[in-house]
């Protein structure tokens, strides 16, 4: 469908509505004329239906003739105040946007020194702060719990933020790359080079082997010559990954798509993809510098 | 011929009990979703999850019951108020078949997942094709009736009736436009916001003919009628009958507040909203005061007072209406259960109410009988179904005004002060309300059905002889 840029439509819309609204009350004058004087029985139109459907022609009741006529002069007043006749734009030269700009900007003069405050210190000074970390509490509730959870403890394919293990870096500059980039994770399919279903379970006992887990020790060496061609590319030789790419450590009982035999076999066949989107398009520097500082202290809270 | 000298009550018997089917099956549908807002664990199948369910339950109780709640009466309405048979029983019973058929293929479809995705218009294209052709038809028998009339005037319900049915058919077949991709899926020929005004031009036409226009061509009959009183004001008829059906035409873009939809259509949405209060009001007034003078029969007559606590309801529903099309309360009210409310208050108490009115005084009239089996079961069925209405109503008002307050609740830091989650719990005891209100307004439906059944059972089915000629 094609858009109506023409000035003319403007001036189509503009005609259309005033005469509509003039039309109201031209409708509504004409048939408010009549008046009952006192005593005077109101008589039915004479008309008759199915035996016994008749109409009286009582006048329109004063007080809903004016509730409406108000509607029509309160409509009258509104378009030449705000936009609505096509192209004019009123005279108070009200829009939406600016209304919207207006909020952003009074929102801006009330809490801007709050974050402007934080922007300034160092990541780990504000995540000591504990109004900052009240702050950073609700922006991670309602920007960050959606896929990490409230406590932060993640689910299966969302990290935990709190148990020490990071995909891409714990320091508080690699946090703050993470939320402010987002993070693409990419795990390919490896069924084919691993040799089939056989060969994936072979690789998952030595997966299993590399944080002590129990496993079939011949599987696993197996398993390790495929490791060691295939996996280390991207999840080292020693199995400890790697946070350039995000490749995950498999050495320390963490697992972002579960531990399971079962788990790890499948991520070995039909590949991992994970994502993190970037917030610098919704989020401004120092929000995004406080969720870090509250990122950065549920971490260090716990432990590591 | 002796079928010449009777109306055709058969195809209104058919219509008048689907009504009643399609009346507990929708009900039905919408007490299980309002089950599944408070325990998800009730989503058992794809099939039967909430949002396959949801646009089932408005589909149902919107076209299934209120609108084999409009044939019947309104085929019944137009041939005794034309005093000739009705035209076409063919067609007639087409439009029966037909709109049975758009109605299974509705209940088969929509738990598949078949659906446009367009809100009230969910159906896909070969439906859309069949609701047409329905239509169509609809229209042929109506307007020949009209034209074959042996009366001089026509009677003001008919207006409602003939301007609903017109609409209706303009609405379905704009909105509808679109591109068949397969024989499930389609795209509608308009683009965004383009597409977005246009569903809602359709959507909140629909509530303007289908659930507002419609129901008032059966409250110009049925409640005089009933009340056995002429009808307030002609000259208020003409007025708002004008009024309401140019007005509501402009009122859709107030669907559509504070989006990509620019401010002047949103402005016009908003003005002609309120412009339609008096309109709205004027249907009110002409049913409440057609009982002056007869105030006493709302007493122990339990059909009046389901015809006229509707149009109460209806009254309460056409103020919140516009003042919900302001901007500034509706930068509150959108998208919180606000919304829910105000609809169920409209179709509970307005739609619903007047046709179960309508129908308990219809049906008897269908089999020979002067009333229903039990007039007891009547009254009972009206206190059960306004508590529910009641308590269905205050629940959504109560959850939508506070999920608007919490949603903008901001903390002296700039925070938000609630996350969404905190805005759902809170809203869990209004579920529980709510489910409450809509088991009991189920469980009129049902008083209704036990009770059609006795009055139709075993009893002969019985067209009335066409009244001689009204003079001019």
């Amino acid at each position: 469908m094609s858009d109506f840029t023409h000035e003319a439509w403007s001036l189509y819309i503009a005609l259309i509505t005033v005469v509509s609204i003039i039309a109201c009350a031209v409708l509504l004058k004409a048939l408010s004329t009549r008046r009952v004087a006192k005593d005077e029985q109101v008589g039915t139109t004479g008309h008759t239906w199915d035996e016994d459907l008749t109409e009286l022609n009582n006048p329109l009741p004063r007080w809903w003739m004016w509730l409406f006529y108000i509607t029509i002069v309160f409509s009258v007043v509104y378009l030449v105040l705000y936009p609505g006749l096509g192209s004019f734009r009123g005279y108070l030269g009200w829009t939406s946007t600016g209304q919207f700009e207006d909020e952003v900007k009074r929102a801006e003069a009330r809490f801007g020194p709050i974050y402007r405050k934080f922007l300034a210190q160092d990541i780990k000074q504000v995540a000591a702060d504990p109004e900052a970390r009240a702050i950073g509490q609700k922006l991670f509730l309602n920007y960050c719990a959606q896929c990490h959870g409230s406590d932060a403890g993640g689910a299966k394919g969302f990290p935990s933020l709190r148990d020490g293990d990071w995909l891409y870096g714990g320091e508080p500059e690699a946090i703050k790359t993470s939320i402010t980039e987002g993070r693409a994770g990419l795990m390919p399919p490896q069924g084919a080079l691993v040799g089939g279903d056989e060969g994936a379970k072979d690789v998952a006992h030595y997966v299993l082997s590399l944080s002590g887990r129990t496993h079939d020790s011949l599987r696993a060496s197996r398993g390790k010559a495929k490791f060691d061609t295939i996996c280390m590319a991207c999840h080292g030789l020693d199995g400890k990954g790697n946070k350039q790419i995000g490749a995950p450590n498999l050495t320390d009982n963490v697992w972002l798509h579960g531990g399971t035999e079962a788990a790890i076999i499948e991520t070995i066949l039909k590949g991992r993809k994970g994502e993190m989107p970037a917030h610098k398009d919704f989020l401004d520097a120092a929000k995004i510098h406080l969720l870090a500082a509250y990122v950065y202290g549920l971490s260090a809270e716990t432990g590591k | 011929m002796q079928s010449q000298d009777t109306f055709n009550y058969t195809v209104v018997r058919q219509f008048a009990l689907m009504t009643v089917v399609w009346g507990v099956v929708g009900m039905l549908v919408g007490v299980l979703i309002a089950a599944q807002l408070m325990w998800p664990e009730l989503n058992l199948a794809p099939w039967l999850s909430y949002g396959r369910l949801r646009p089932l339950h408005t589909n149902a109780v919107i076209f299934a019951f209120g609108g084999s709640a409009l044939f019947a009466t309104s085929y019944y309405v137009v041939q005794r108020t034309c005093h000739v048979r009705l035209f076409s029983p063919a067609l007639a019973s087409f439009t029966f078949w037909g709109w049975q058929v758009v109605i299974v293929a509705a209940a088969i479809t929509l738990p598949l997942g078949f659906t446009t995705s367009k809100e009230y218009a969910e159906l896909e294209w070969p439906i859309d094709i069949l609701i047409t052709l329905v239509w169509v038809a609809y229209a042929v028998v109506f307007f020949g009736t009209i034209a074959k009339r042996r009366t001089p005037h026509i009677y003001v319900a008919n207006w409602f009736y003939g301007a609903f049915i017109l609409t209706v058919a303009l609405l379905h077949v704009i909105n509808s436009a679109e591109i068949p991709v397969t024989l499930w899926k389609s795209y509608p020929v308009y683009a965004g916001v383009q597409d977005a005004m246009v569903q809602w031009w359709y959507g909140h036409n629909a509530v303007g003919f289908f659930l507002t226009a419609g129901f008032l061509g059966i409250m110009y009959y049925f409640v005089p009628k009933q009340a056995g009183r002429p009808i307030y004001s002609y000259r208020l008829s003409v007025v708002h009958f004008w009024a309401l059906i140019f007005t509501y035409m402009w009122a859709g873009p107030h669907h559509l507040h504070y989006t990509a939809l620019p401010d002047w259509a949103q402005s016009l949405g908003m003005l002609f909203s309120l412009i339609l209060l008096a309109p709205s009001w004027g249907g009110m007034i002409n049913g409440i005061m057609t009982l002056s003078g007869a105030w006493h029969k709302l007493r122990d007559d339990p059909i009046l007072k389901f015809l006229i606590v509707s149009l109460s309801f209806y009254g309460m529903s056409t103020l919140e209406g516009p003042l919900m099309s302001i901007k500034t309360v509706n930068a509150l009210s959108h998208y919180t259960d606000w919304t829910i409310g105000h609809v169920h208050s409209g179709a509970l108490g307005w739609v619903g109410l007047i046709s179960i009115g309508a129908l308990y005084y219809l049906i008897p009239r269908l089999y020979g009988r002067t009333e229903m089996a039990s007039v007891g079961l009547i009254t009972l069925h009206f206190w059960v179904a306004t508590v529910g209405i009641v308590l269905y109503i205050a629940a959504m008002w109560i959850a939508g005004v506070m999920q608007g307050l919490m949603w903008r609740g901001v903390s002296p830091d700039g925070t938000l002060t609630y996350t969404f989650a905190e805005s759902v719990k809170a809203t869990y005891p209004f579920y529980a309300i709510r489910l409450l209100g809509g088991t009991l307004y189920l469980a009129g439906m049902l008083i209704m059905a036990y009770n059609v059944w006795k009055t139709v059972v075993g009893q002969r089915a019985v067209d009335a002889p066409i009244p001689a000629a009204a003079a001019a």
